[in-house]
């Protein structure tokens, strides 16, 4: 394969990765609804264990989509990470005290004390959709950071990127269109977890509240999520010179973007539909179908917006300080042997994505359910 | 560097030291303990014996509670290396990223799958599944170490790749010279075998605390018996892998070995220090205690006339030996650097000719290029009395552990274990002394190596993100404090947890 082909492939693997996050932070979603779906601690009990038993693989996919980017795009890497420095840290940290928290919470003993850890699980809920969105809303919107390869010959200053606000990230949740994206995560990851509920608990009230509660939040999904598409498609984007490799600004260049790859916009479509499609099978049908079409329309949207940020000669991740330091996936990707060496192993994903299939419908072939939760010495 | 950036780089390494030794704390134990679970498992399997039901439940427990924080305090080393070493991340990551993004995609999985599947498949998968995915669970932990492990070794011993002076990183040419290296090997086996260790450890002493309260008898006895033998082998193993890393390290790392055995004159027939005090810092004649005459020639070289490099020779250079001083590389260092920045600028300008020249000139003392960013000669020195004791600790614990489970293995066998309140205090306690050996290592092997990120080839001080000392400041205490509160809750939680014992379903194990 071509290392054009090479990286394009790699771009699709990340944002796949990314895609499957957005998706499995039904988790996220599902912890700060824990309250406000429950009368009992029985019900509480129920949500918890429900979500419980998926949370690692949310996580377990959040790790690997940092490794495949650091992989495939160093630059990126190093670039975001070490310069938005906040925004990751504060993504992160909300990561760290959820991981305790199922284990911990009812344990004796805990320390902490359930509230806490219940804290926790609603604060994780609440951060990790909010940043993830508005970090991933610079893809759209810009940062200032300035990225200079040669500077490790400055044997008295070798730093290589800069960051040049003081806020290290933090500015990118001011950003209206940041924003409305990590807003809109937020709703969908609430949406995705009562469909979730829908689909896994066996208990009437949870259901029945679930439902109710969907065509709120589905309507706050959907304001944010229209008022994040209509600007970035109406505003100016990071094009890229395919001779000269300069950036320069050019309008409606996602719209440009989304006109000039059919396939783009045919996920993209098939994706909207399919949340939507989804939320009426939930809301209105209460149907335990309603996770299957709103996820798979969730993984095909936010593939499809990765897509318009990095495909078509434009530069995902784009500076505003200085237009030429903008990331591309040609110029901050890994090299042509280190590509195809990943690609090999990416061979192996199908496998894992079999096992991880069989192993979810092994354990969800009877509902969670309240005899269900007595009898586990393994609960939450 | 500026004074500022000195204290941008201790901060990031104290971070970064922080949360490692942390997460250490935790995988040792998920690496040993997930074995442990699988033995069990199978033992209940093949008998369907209620009693390894509960032995496999009981200790499946205490995995779990471990494994959620070891879980917790990976997830910010992963990132860390972007957060904090910025530079770092993209002049190497086009080789270190990959191993991480294969441990995500073929470990981690592995490992949170199955784990859903071990703790919830109690009566809802079949029982072979469930036996089955008890050990997809410990191999999962131990194909994550590998790969991790892996990229460790690549930072010690960086072969496998080329310095490509237009994008102005090393890359990759060799993936399996990568993954293979003998460095990579040794680690790996020497790493998960202590880690085996830890658990076997961690069995024994819970157990110790039931005989010694009279409780769980049974349950007890299998255990440590089960445990003996498993840390017996093991500790064994780490010896001869031990063994092996130290000679590894004396061919790839000359000035870390001279740190771990406080050499500083080169000599021939060189004597192991086996136990004793550095007195000076800068003379092998202040060392006090007992000496191994020729021991450290051999374990280094396999060979007692072989000459072992000490601090000194590495710093001053040695012509009879063809060591290199300090100052000679750090010269050939800035010729390579220089050389780089002036391809860079011929070729811009479209001058071919003084391109090539220069990028033959930057060839040619490529293998010092690091050394061009020091001042000093003894900016290359690691701290020496820490690597020293750390490491002797380290190797008279593993010494000690050998003795102590063939001890208990005898015990166990002719039943005297019961009586012996003497033993069962000291096993309750072992646990602890494996810690310290586990944690002890990291520091040779990281301490060591200062003050290389990636040995010759990239100084700690060139890794740094470019970011305020009080942002680094900050992040240090909010992971201090955080870690700290849930390291106490987990202990509270797990000391709880063993008190209540293996009750459920059969208190009269
Ligand atoms: C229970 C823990 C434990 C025990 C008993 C030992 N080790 Fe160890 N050692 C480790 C745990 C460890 C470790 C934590 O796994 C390290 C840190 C880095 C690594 O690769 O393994 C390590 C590193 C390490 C290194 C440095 C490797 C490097 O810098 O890359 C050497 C030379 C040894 N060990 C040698 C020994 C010897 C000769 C032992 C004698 C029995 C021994 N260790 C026992
Ligand atoms: C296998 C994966 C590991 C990798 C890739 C790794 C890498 C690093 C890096 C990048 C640094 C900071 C830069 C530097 O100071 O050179 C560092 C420092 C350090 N690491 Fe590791 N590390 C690993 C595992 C560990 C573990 C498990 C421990 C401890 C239990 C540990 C202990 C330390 C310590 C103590 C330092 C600070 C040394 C100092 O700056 O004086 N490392 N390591
Ligand atoms: C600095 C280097 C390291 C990084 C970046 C790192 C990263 C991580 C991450 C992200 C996780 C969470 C995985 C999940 O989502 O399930 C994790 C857990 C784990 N890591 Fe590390 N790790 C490092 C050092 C090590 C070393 C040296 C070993 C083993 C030799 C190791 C073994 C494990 C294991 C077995 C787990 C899963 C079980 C547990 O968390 O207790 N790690 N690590």
């Amino acid at each position: 394969m071509s290392y054009e082909t090479l990286q394009a492939y790699w771009w699709i693997i990340v944002s796949l990765l990314a895609a499957l996050f957005v998706f499995l932070m039904f988790v996220q979603g599902g912890q700060t609804l824990l309250k406000q779906l429950s009368k009992t601690d029985m019900e509480r009990s129920l949500l918890v264990n429900s979500i419980g038993r998926k949370w690692d693989l949310t996580f377990t996919t959040l790790v690997t989509f940092g490794g495949a980017f650091f992989a495939s795009f160093p630059l990126f890497y190093s670039t975001s990470f070490g310069g938005a420095y906040w925004v990751w840290t504060l993504i992160l940290f909300s990561f760290i005290i959820q991981a305790v928290s199922y284990e911990y919470r009812t344990k004796a003993s805990n320390f902490l004390g359930r509230k806490t850890y219940d804290t926790f699980l609603f604060i994780n809920g609440v951060l990790a959709p909010v940043l993830v969105g508005a970090a991933v809303g610079t893809f759209f919107t810009g940062s200032a950071f300035s990225v200079d390869r040669m500077n490790i010959t400055n044997i008295a200053d070798p730093v290589i990127s800069r960051w040049e606000t003081a806020t290290h990230g933090l500015e990118a949740a001011l950003n209206i269109t940041n924003l409305s994206l990590g807003l809109a995560l937020l709703f969908l990851s609430r949406v995705l977890a009562m469909l979730y509920f829908i689909n896994n608990i066996d208990n009437e009230n949870i259901i029945k509240r679930s439902a109710k509660k969907l065509k709120l939040c589905s309507s706050a999904f959907l304001v944010f999520f229209l008022l994040f598409v209509g600007l970035i498609l109406t505003k100016e984007g990071f094009a890229v010179d395919p001779d000269t490799k300069l950036v320069f600004m050019e309008k409606f260049k996602y719209l440009h973007n989304l006109i000039e790859m059919p396939i783009v916009l045919v996920l993209f479509l098939i994706g909207v539909v399919g949340v939507l499609y989804g939320i009426f099978l939930g809301a209105f049908k209460t149907s335990p179908k309603g996770i299957w079409f709103a996820g798979t329309g969730t993984v095909l949207t936010v593939l499809a917006v990765l897509m318009l940020a990095g495909f078509n000669n434009t530069a995902f991740y784009p500076s505003t300080f200085d237009l030429q330091s903008s990331l591309t996936i040609e110029n901050a990707s890994s090299s042509k042997y280190t590509l195809t060496a990943m690609s090999w192993v990416s061979l192996l994903v199908p496998v894992v994505i079999a096992y991880i299939w069989y192993a979810w419908k092994s354990l969800s072939k009877n509902k969670v359910s309240e005899a269900d939760i007595e009898n586990d010495s393994m609960k939450y | 560097m500026e004074h500022f950036d000195l204290a941008l780089v201790d901060w990031s390494r104290a971070q970064f030291a922080l949360t490692a030794l942390y997460h250490w704390i935790f995988v040792p134990l998920t690496l040993g303990l997930s074995f442990i679970v699988a033995f069990m498992h199978t033992f209940y399997y093949k008998t369907r014996d209620e009693k390894w039901k509960v032995m496999t439940k009981f200790w499946m427990k205490l995995f779990g509670i471990n494994f959620a924080i070891g879980v917790a305090t990976g997830i910010i080393l992963e990132f860390e290396f972007g957060l904090n070493w910025s530079n770092y991340s993209w002049i190497v990551g086009d080789i270190f990223g990959a191993p991480l993004a294969i441990e995500g995609i073929l470990a981690f999985f592995l490992e949170s799958t199955f784990i859903a599947v071990m703790f919830f498949g109690w009566g809802r998968v079949s029982k072979k599944f469930h036996m089955l995915s008890s050990w997809f669970v410990a191999f999962g932990s131990n194909l994550s170490a590998l790969w991790i492990l892996i990229a460790n070794a690549w930072m010690q011993n960086p072969v496998g790749t080329k310095f490509n002076p237009d994008t102005a990183r090393n890359e990759m040419v060799n993936f399996f010279d990568v993954a293979l290296s003998q460095t990579a090997v040794f680690k790996f086996l020497h790493t998960i075998s202590q880690a085996y260790i830890i658990g076997a450890l961690f069995v024994i002493s819970v157990s110790a605390w039931f005989l010694l309260k009279n409780r769980h008898l049974l349950f007890a006895k299998r255990s440590i018996l089960i445990a003996a033998v498993f840390g017996l082998i093991a500790s064994i193993f780490v010896a001869f892998t031990g063994d092996s890393s130290a000679y590894d390290v004396a061919h790839k790392q000359p000035m870390k070995l001279a740190a771990m055995e406080g050499l500083y004159d080169g000599e021939k027939n060189a004597d192991l220090y086996a136990l004793g005090f550095l007195n000076d810092r800068t003379d092998n004649l202040n060392f006090k205690g007992i000496r191994l005459p020729s021991m450290l020639s051999i374990m280094a070289f396999r060979d007692a006339d072989a000459f072992v490099p000490g601090v000194n020779d590495l710093v001053n250079g040695n012509e009879e030996q063809g060591i290199l001083s300090a100052e000679t590389r750090m010269e050939k260092g800035r010729i390579a650097i220089q050389a780089l920045a002036d391809y860079k600028t011929a070729k811009k300008d479209g001058n071919t000719e003084l391109a090539n020249s220069n990028l033959k000139l930057f060839e040619k003392n490529y293998p010092h290029f690091g050394y061009g960013y020091f001042k000093n000669n003894e900016d290359i020195v690691p701290n020496v009395p820490l690597t020293f004791y750390s490491f002797h600790i380290m190797v008279a614990l593993g010494l000690f552990f050998i003795a102590f489970f063939a001890c208990l293995l005898y015990a166990s066998i002719k039943d005297k274990l019961v009586k012996n309140k003497f033993v069962l205090r000291i096993s309750v306690w072992s646990i602890l002394l494996g810690y310290i050996a586990t944690e002890l290592g990291w520091i040779v092997a990281e301490v060591g190596r200062q003050p290389w990120t990636i040995q010759d080839l990239l100084p700690v001080g060139v890794s740094t993100s470019h970011l305020s000392v009080g942002s680094v400041q900050t992040t240090f205490f909010m992971f201090f404090a955080l870690f700290t509160v849930l390291l106490i809750a987990e202990i509270k939680i797990l000391m709880a947890q063993i008190k209540k014992g293996p009750e459920e379903g059969g208190s009269h194990v």
